[in-house]
């Protein structure tokens, strides 16, 4: 990707681009698909890139960051070459899984270890899963990730070509994790990436899935993603979001997801690298007995800009959702929090409860915090809590009363506070890596 | 349910109180709102050219603005040209004494329970009376001015110590702020004015007491507090309005100067019009409110009990700017029937080691939306900075809305930040508690309520605290979650 001038009008850019990218699909811009592709790019076309005056976006100023840093110039897109040797690299090590891997955004067949032997279990790409399928695909893409409100997922939606799809079938419990290995590779000129993953998890079944993000290369590579999660009734699901390598990552992500009754839904979402993430959970919580877990951590250094905004959407009674995010803030980075628990007329006996806490640790950091509660039933119990402070004097005191060495201490006792977001991490292994990522972060 | 809806049903049938209309005479302004207007209420109180000149400049950059919709609120779109701007009770000349004041004026503060006879003979509280935006009079002048304090209506302020208005107007709350506070800067016909000079205690409660009277008019008022170096002064501030069922607009700009060691305490009892129980009428307050702590260890606090209006929209704020200065914010806000309610705080941090406090605590009943929106702000040269803010919402009954919309803004690592905020309806094992000790559920409720509010009503100074409880009470009548 080359230096960008600031002049360009990123809004007019894309708009024009997905011109071409209509022609390219040849012919098939008749389908119902490309339907909603088109209906997409109109709503960003009145949505705009956001500014300052964007409520959702106001401590992030994406469009300038972006606008900096890169000239979107349309590419065809391809798969670029990566050794497999290369790839290997990159896996999390130790971990017995279903990986998946999309190099730019496309699903690259060779690359991914997919031996099913498991029936009921589908994953494949998400392009030939419409081909294949088109009404089952066509019934969930677009119906829950609404490309109507927020101006990326539009984008996302307009320009969706691939991606993974993944089905469990009803009762079914999958052995082993899913991993979608979502690499950004910038070496290769490539002006945006746009996976698009679907998972739809039948009644009473259960999955781990992992998407990790990974940036690969010198150059800053851009990315925007949309994941759509259907979670049907009594499933149980487990739900990673890793972003832990590559500095220099621009990243949006959009993961949506629809619970059905007595469904559990849970999140961690860790971000430990890239220059910009923006992480947008969206949990909707649409009958009754429902559970949502989310919880984030984020580790911050130099100038880097994590921005995470979550909404819990209780329409149905008796669901809970519990959400925690923790942050340690270092060098000139800047954190938003900007968490929404909305409990609609009809979700009587609702429990949602939220804490964001963070601590800063450079004079030129900062932290925005915006946790909100809009409650429209009486009959809820619904809290919320954020607190910004440092590191207890007399906590650092008691240990270097006992020997340990200051950097140590403190290391120590940041690693105690951001180790409770890791609670819903059930796959040891995956807790081990993160862990260490974690321990590394801290150490520097 | 059953019970509940019926008590419910009671509980939205209940009246208003002061909605009595006044037979004043009053000398009004024209309907509209163009650059005559604000020349005729500016010759109409002779004022001098500088403040004309500040007025129209406002009104030039009001035009250029456009009204916000970022709250979480609804009505239909204001007409500024359908409302009168200038509306005085008409007397001939201004009275010396309150003997003179107009007999129909003060029958009306005596319905209001504020009698101004008695207030000459009660030590305790001097008030300053505005109806319809215009100051009637003001008592305890005299024995204020011994000490030093100024304490009168703005156009008298304007005309007698024009030196201070012009150094202290605008400069918490500049003409080009927001929408409202711009309207205010050029159309305010008056307010309360008050001066505390060095080193001052103020002996008793100053007080305000507002009274929308004519139809269509607007209520404008500016009411302006400077406290200079380790003075004191105790403020309050009370609202009523007659009953009518259209919208009447109240758009007005309070701004408090703190200097070193000073400290001002500013409470509020509003209870304008909220309009009858199908949403009809009431009064639109949409105010700006904002202290400054200027000096070092200099400490402003508001209490607020909000009870009244259709919609209010208000964000009293502290800008902390002196090193080791305290801002407050305490306020109980209830919503009944159609009410809305948009109200919190700002806390901008800008010295070391500033402190400031939240307390917020909604009550919602009816088909009312009760919404608290603040904003604590810890700059980078604000070491050692602390905030505790507790927000808290009670609902009572199924179609009514509780939210919290906090922004929390933090650049200096040394700060420390506290936010909790909880939404809930009162127990059903509360209640039962009450029951089962012989209590009614009407008395529970309030009984219940009234310990809800208790960390602020406790705020309020004496007087003023019993009255807040009894419209507390009053205005949630039988009402049960």
């Amino acid at each position: 990707m080359t230096v960008a001038s600031n002049s360009i009008d990123l809004h007019k850019n894309f708009v024009e681009q997905f011109g071409i990218f209509e022609k390219e699909l040849n012919g098939k811009s008749l389908t119902d698909f490309h339907q909603t592709r088109k209906k997409a790019i109109r709503s960003f076309e009145q949505l705009g890139m956001p500014d300052r005056k964007t409520e959702n976006y106001k401590y992030t100023p994406i469009t300038r960051l972006l606008k900096k840093q890169f000239n979107f110039d349309y590419a065809s897109p391809g798969i670029p070459a990566i050794s497999k040797a290369a790839i290997s690299e990159l896996l999390i090590k130790g971990l017995d899984a279903y990986n998946v891997v999309l190099i730019n955004g496309r699903f690259s067949q060779e690359l991914s270890n997919l031996d099913i032997t498991l029936k009921g279990l589908e994953i494949t790409d998400f392009k030939s899963a419409y081909e294949s399928q088109p009404d089952l695909v066509g019934s969930y893409f677009a119906k829950y990730a609404e490309f109507d409100k927020d101006p990326f997922t539009a984008l996302n939606t307009a320009f969706s070509l691939d991606g993974t799809f993944i089905k469990v079938k009803d009762n079914l419990v999958v052995d082993k994790p899913i991993v979608i290995y979502s690499i950004a590779e910038s070496t290769a000129a490539n002006w945006a990436v746009q996976p698009r993953n679907l998972i739809i998890a039948g009644k009473n079944s259960q999955a781990s899935i992992i998407e990790n993000y990974i940036h690969h290369g010198n150059e800053a590579a851009f990315t925007n993603t949309v994941s759509e999660i259907i979670v049907d009734e009594n499933a149980y699901i487990d739900y990673y979001k890793l972003e832990i390598h590559g500095d220099n990552a621009y990243h949006v992500g959009n993961t949506q997801v629809y619970q059905a009754g007595k469904s559990t839904f849970n999140t961690t979402t860790i971000s430990l690298a890239g220059s910009l993430i923006r992480n947008n959970l969206n949990v909707v919580l649409d009958d009754e007995h429902c559970e949502a877990n989310m919880h984030g951590l984020y580790l911050l250094n130099d100038r880097q800009h994590v921005d995470n905004q979550t909404m819990v959407d209780h329409r149905k009674p008796h669901s809970y959702s519990n959400e925690l995010y923790k942050g340690i803030l270092g060098g000139n980075s800047t954190g938003v929090f900007n968490g929404k628990i909305y409990v609609r007329q009809d979700a009587q006996k609702t429990n949602a409860f939220q804490s964001n806490k963070n601590i800063l640790l450079s004079d030129e950091a900062s932290i925005n915090t915006k946790p909100q509660l809009e409650i429209w039933a009486d009959d809820v119990k619904c809290s919320h809590g954020a607190t910004t402070g440092q590191l207890d004097k007399e906590q650092l005191f008691y240990l270097r009363s006992r020997g340990l060495g200051e950097q140590e201490a403190r290391s120590l006792l940041l690693y105690a506070f951001a180790i409770d977001a890791l609670e819903n991490v059930k796959i040891d292994v995956l807790k081990e890596y993160i862990d260490h990522h974690i321990s590394i972060r801290l150490n520097r | 349910m059953s019970k509940d809806t019926e008590i419910l049903e009671e509980l939205t049938s209940s009246e208003y109180k002061y909605g009595f209309e006044s037979n004043i005479e009053a000398d009004s302004a024209p309907k509209g709102l163009n650059e005559d207007i604000i020349r005729f209420i500016s010759s109409k109180k002779n004022e001098p050219e500088w403040m004309l000149e500040w007025r129209l400049k406002a009104y030039r950059h009001w035009l250029t603005l456009k009204e916000p919709k970022w709250p979480n609120v609804s009505y239909p779109e204001i007409n500024y040209q359908d409302i009168i701007y200038y509306s005085a009770p008409k007397q001939k000349v201004a009275p010396k004494s309150l003997d003179e004041v107009d007999p129909e004026l003060r029958e009306t503060f005596e319905k209001l329970g504020i009698s101004l006879d008695e207030q000459k003979r009660l030590t305790g509280v001097a008030v300053d009376a505005v109806i319809d935006s215009v100051s009637v009079a003001t008592t305890f002048k005299d024995k204020l001015a011994e000490l030093g304090i100024i304490f009168c209506s703005f156009s008298e302020a304007v005309q007698e110590h024009p030196e201070l208005v012009k150094k202290y107007i605008g400069s918490v709350v500049p003409v080009n702020d927001n929408y409202f506070a711009a309207l205010n800067s050029a159309v305010f016909s008056d307010g309360s004015f008050c001066y505390i000079p060095k080193g001052v205690r103020c002996p008793m409660e100053l007080s305000t007491y507002f009274r929308i009277n004519a139809a269509n008019t607007g209520q404008f008022e500016r009411t302006l507090i400077i406290a200079d170096e380790g003075s004191y002064v105790s403020y309050l501030e009370g609202c009523t309005a007659p009953m009518r069922d259209e919208n009447q607009l109240h758009a007005a700009v309070v701004e408090l100067y703190a200097c070193d060691h000073a400290e001002i305490k500013y409470s509020t009892v509003q209870n304008w019009y909220p309009g009858d129980k199908d949403g009809k009428g009431g009064i639109y307050n949409f105010v700006t409110k904002r202290g400054i702590c200027a000096g070092d260890h200099s400490k402003i606090s508001w209490t607020q009990v909000e009870t009244g209006s259709a919609i209010t929209w208000k964000y009293p704020s502290c800008i902390l700017k002196g090193d080791h200065s305290v801002g407050e914010f305490y306020s109980v806000a209830v919503t009944n029937n159609w009410q809305q309610a948009d109200t919190g705080t700002k806390m901008i941090h800008l010295g070391k080691n500033t402190r400031s406090r939240i307390v917020s605590k909604g009550v919602s009943a009816g088909q009312s939306q009760n919404s608290y929106r603040g904003l604590v702000q810890i700059h980078k040269r604000a070491k050692n900075a602390r905030n505790h803010s507790q927000c808290d919402s009670l609902l009572m009954g199924d179609k009514c809305g509780a939210h919290t919309f906090p922004y929390i803004e933090t650049s200096n690592n040394s700060a420390q930040i506290e936010h909790e905020a909880t939404t809930s309806k009162i127990g059903e094992d509360q209640i039962f508690y009450c029951l089962q000790r012989g209590i009614d559920e009407e008395s529970a409720v309030a009984l219940i309520v009234n310990g809800y509010c208790k960390e602020v009503l406790n705020q309020l100074p004496m007087e003023f605290a019993v009255e807040a409880q009894k419209l507390l009470a009053l205005t949630l009548e039988g009402s049960v979650g």
